[in-house]
């Protein structure tokens, strides 16, 4: 099996197959991440440009990681960098990079859309590293991947995500990942951090952490950008923490096995509760980890290959 | 010269004509308008069975960047986009570079027109000096000099006060104060409507509440100081509706609504095209049609392009980059006749009231009538012939269409401006 489009711009094109087929491909992946030597020749004499038009190191250094145990040449562009002079318009920057014939775009854009747009200029495949406050499609697979390890399945979980729902990137890509594998999905945050008609998403929406914390499987932090306090999203830090912050207490609600995610960096004290954060239940850093196996998946099913990973020249190894 | 059309579907809207009539124009002017007139009486003759007659079609609300922009547009070829659409006159923003606002623009406008422009140009002055929104720009000198209305068309008024007194000055003239609605602070830096599909593709929303709020304010303002007040590119269906109770009240109120929002929603945005960015931005099915209803009672009393000429290369970027507006002067008409006539919405001489008496009346122009005497402006369009919009052949210098390859039945065929024919099809 492949996947449809040699682009990945967002998870809401994917069918529930192809999300299984990528996370199933991660896992043969994650091995290799194991070993004492951990590079594969998968994609040697490919190409790959890391086009970053926002900083986002996580991210950046996730995909570089992945790229570089896959054998891929990579390059990175970023919009600090002397290539990217301002005043260039995206067209242009598409252009350049693509006179030098890259097998993969990974594109980070603070606007949304984006990427979109890059792949009806370029031959390559692009992959959408996060774009605007719409998706950012290789976060939601490395969390669904996380709860599948942890949770051994995804159909019938409760999954609760507190926090930014409006500005956030990683939570349209959730929804509709965990939808579409059965989840349940519970939306938390004060009103004036939800997107209208979110529900219509098939998410319950609630403004109580008790509420969407209560039998959960799946707590789900997102990051709260400072800069929004004082200008009517939220009064302040001090009441937002009072409000939707996770603390040991608050966890309690939740089922006795569930597991804390953020997708990074945390506000600790913030969003979350240090104890919280590096507490037993806490899979943040597994989160990290797994990013790099997903990401290898995606470049590898990307580039052509089949999903079988025992039918491929190559195979990542068992 | 004399020019006889035969045999055409007469629509007079404004006399209540409709009927299989011979039209006689003589010096540029309607000479009559009769059962068989002989064709002796004329130099040349269309013969126009099967096709309509209709008052010259006028577009109250484009933008012809001139000065300014003419990379975008000039007077020019608007002007010959206007011919193209079936228009026979159109009313410019003020929203140049330099602005409207002072005599030497509105003179420069009305010069390059007389001189190069196939259709008549009514220009609108600037509400506001340099479209700032803080001091009334001199409208007297601008009515004086030729400006047909008032507008910071594209900067909205945020001062209630500014408003109410421009409403109160303008009464001085009798002219329109035309307003977009939008309160700055509640669209928020918006570029799409805000609502599910919004939602959905992680784009900036503004609320159609930002359009009623102000919306509400102005016509607040019209009834208590008695001023006209024309909404332009009207949205929502919340707006339609405070329209229609204002109208009813006998409040001076006309309003316009632009063919995009009546015939797309804001699942086109989906895809990211910039062609489909434009302010007011495209809202739900539910508005579309409150806006379709609005323009079949009487709430709405004329359609308009907001044709808004854009370059390619502005438009060729990220969503949030790109800038408002598209063009609509050479697809407005046959919008119309396939998504109000061939749906059967209206019935015709609606349609024809909306493109013509309708907007002469907003802006109290001496026109849309086929009156013997009136001048000669006539729009010629066919209910049948179907076509598929081509941006390559556009008359415009720009080509931000949502709309290139739509199939639409009906088809404007001929204009004639001041009895000459300007663009004919035939
Ligand atoms: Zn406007």
């Amino acid at each position: 099996m492949r996947l449809k489009s040699r682009h990945l711009l967002g998870i809401e094109s994917l069918t529930p197959e192809e999300i299984v087929l990528i996370l199933d491909t991660a896992e043969s992946f994650a091995e290799i991440s194991r070993r004492e030597i951990k590079k594969v020749p998968t994609l040697r004499g490919r190409t790959v440009v890391n086009l970053f038009m926002e900083p986002s190191t996580r991210t950046r250094t996730s995909f570089e990681l992945a790229e570089k145990r896959l054998s891929a040449d990579s390059l990175n562009f970023s919009a600090s960098s002397s290539s990217l002079v301002k005043g260039e318009t995206l067209i242009d920057t598409a252009r350049n990079i693509e006179a030098m014939a890259p097998d993969f775009i990974v594109m980070r854009h603070q606007m949304s859309g984006a990427p979109h747009f890059l792949a009806r200029y370029c031959r390559s495949s692009i992959i959408n590293a996060g774009d605007g406050s719409h998706e950012h499609p290789t976060q939601a697979l490395l969390d669904a991947y996380t709860i599948r390890q942890k949770k051994k399945a995804i159909a019938g979980l409760k999954v609760a995500i507190i926090g930014d729902i409006l500005h956030s990137r990683v939570v349209r890509s959730n929804i509709f990942l965990l939808r579409k594998l059965g989840a349940e999905v519970i939306l938390a945050g004060p009103p004036t951090l939800m997107p209208l008609e979110v529900a219509r998403l098939g998410v319950k929406v609630t403004h109580s952490m008790a509420e969407a914390l209560d039998g959960a499987d799946v707590i789900m932090m997102l990051r709260i950008q400072m800069e929004r306090q004082g200008k009517g999203y939220f009064p302040s830090v001090r009441e937002y923490y009072n409000l939707f912050g996770l603390t040991e207490e608050r966890v309690a609600l939740a089922k006795r096995d569930a597991i804390i995610m953020h997708p990074g960096p945390i506000n600790r004290g913030v969003e979350i509760e240090s104890k919280v954060a590096d507490g037993a239940y806490s899979v943040i850093l597994d989160q990290v980890t797994n990013g790099v196996a997903v990401r290898m998946a995606v470049l590898y099913l990307l580039a052509g290959e089949t999903g079988d990973a025992d039918s491929a020249e190559e195979r990542p190894g068992h | 010269m004399r020019i006889l059309l035969k045999n055409g579907r007469v629509i007079d809207p404004g006399r209540g004509v409709d009927e299989t009539l011979d039209v006689l124009i003589e010096d540029g002017k309607i000479s009559a308008v009769a059962v068989n007139i002989p064709k002796s009486a004329a130099e040349s003759t269309y013969d126009l069975a099967g096709l309509i007659v209709a008052p010259g079609f006028i577009d109250i609300h484009v933008h012809l960047r001139e000065p300014g922009r003419e990379d975008k547009e000039t007077i020019e070829s608007g002007g010959r986009a206007a011919a193209a659409g079936g228009f026979t006159s159109v009313a410019c923003m003020a929203n140049t570079s330099p602005v409207n606002d002072n005599q030497s623009v509105t003179d420069f406008i009305l010069a390059q027109a007389r001189e190069k422009s196939p259709v008549n140009v009514f220009p609108i002055g600037a509400l506001s000096k340099g479209l700032k929104g803080e001091q009334l720009s001199e409208i007297g000198d601008l009515v004086h000099r030729g400006a047909v209305a008032i507008s910071d068309d594209g900067e909205p008024v945020a001062s209630g006060f500014l408003m109410r007194k421009a409403l109160e000055y303008a009464r001085m003239f009798d002219i329109p104060v035309i307003a977009h609605e939008e309160e700055p602070s509640l669209a928020n830096g918006g570029v799409m409507n805000e609502g599910f599909v919004s939602t959905l593709l992680g784009l900036r929303g503004m609320h159609a509440a930002a359009e009623e709020a102000m919306a509400y304010r102005d016509i607040r303002l019209a009834e208590v100081t008695g001023g006209r007040l024309h909404l332009a590119h009207i949205s929502t269906a919340a707006t339609v509706e405070l329209v229609r109770t204002a109208k009813s009240r006998g409040v001076r109120v006309t309003a316009e609504a632009t063919p995009h929002h009546f015939t797309l929603t804001d699942e086109s945005v989906k895809g990211y095209d910039t062609n489909t960015k434009m302010k007011p931005p495209l809202r739900t099915a539910a508005d579309r049609d409150a806006i379709l209803e609005g323009l079949r009672d009487g709430t709405i009393d004329a359609v308009a392009s907001d044709h808004a000429p854009h370059c390619q290369d502005e438009k060729d970027v990220e969503y949030d980059t790109a800038p408002f507006g598209i063009v609509g002067l050479e697809t407005s008409v046959a919008l119309g006749l396939e998504h109000l006539v061939a749906t059967n919405l209206l019935p015709l001489k609606r349609f024809v009231e909306l493109y013509s008496s309708g907007p002469a009346r907003v802006l109290g122009l001496m026109k849309g009538t086929l009156a013997v005497g009136a001048d000669a402006d006539v729009t010629v369009f066919s209910v049948k012939k179907e076509t598929t919009v081509d941006p390559a052949r556009f008359r415009s210098r720009s080509r931000n269409t949502p709309f290139a390859g739509m199939k639409l039945r009906g088809a404007p065929l001929m204009t004639i401006v001041g009895g000459k024919v300007v663009h004919g099809a035939l």
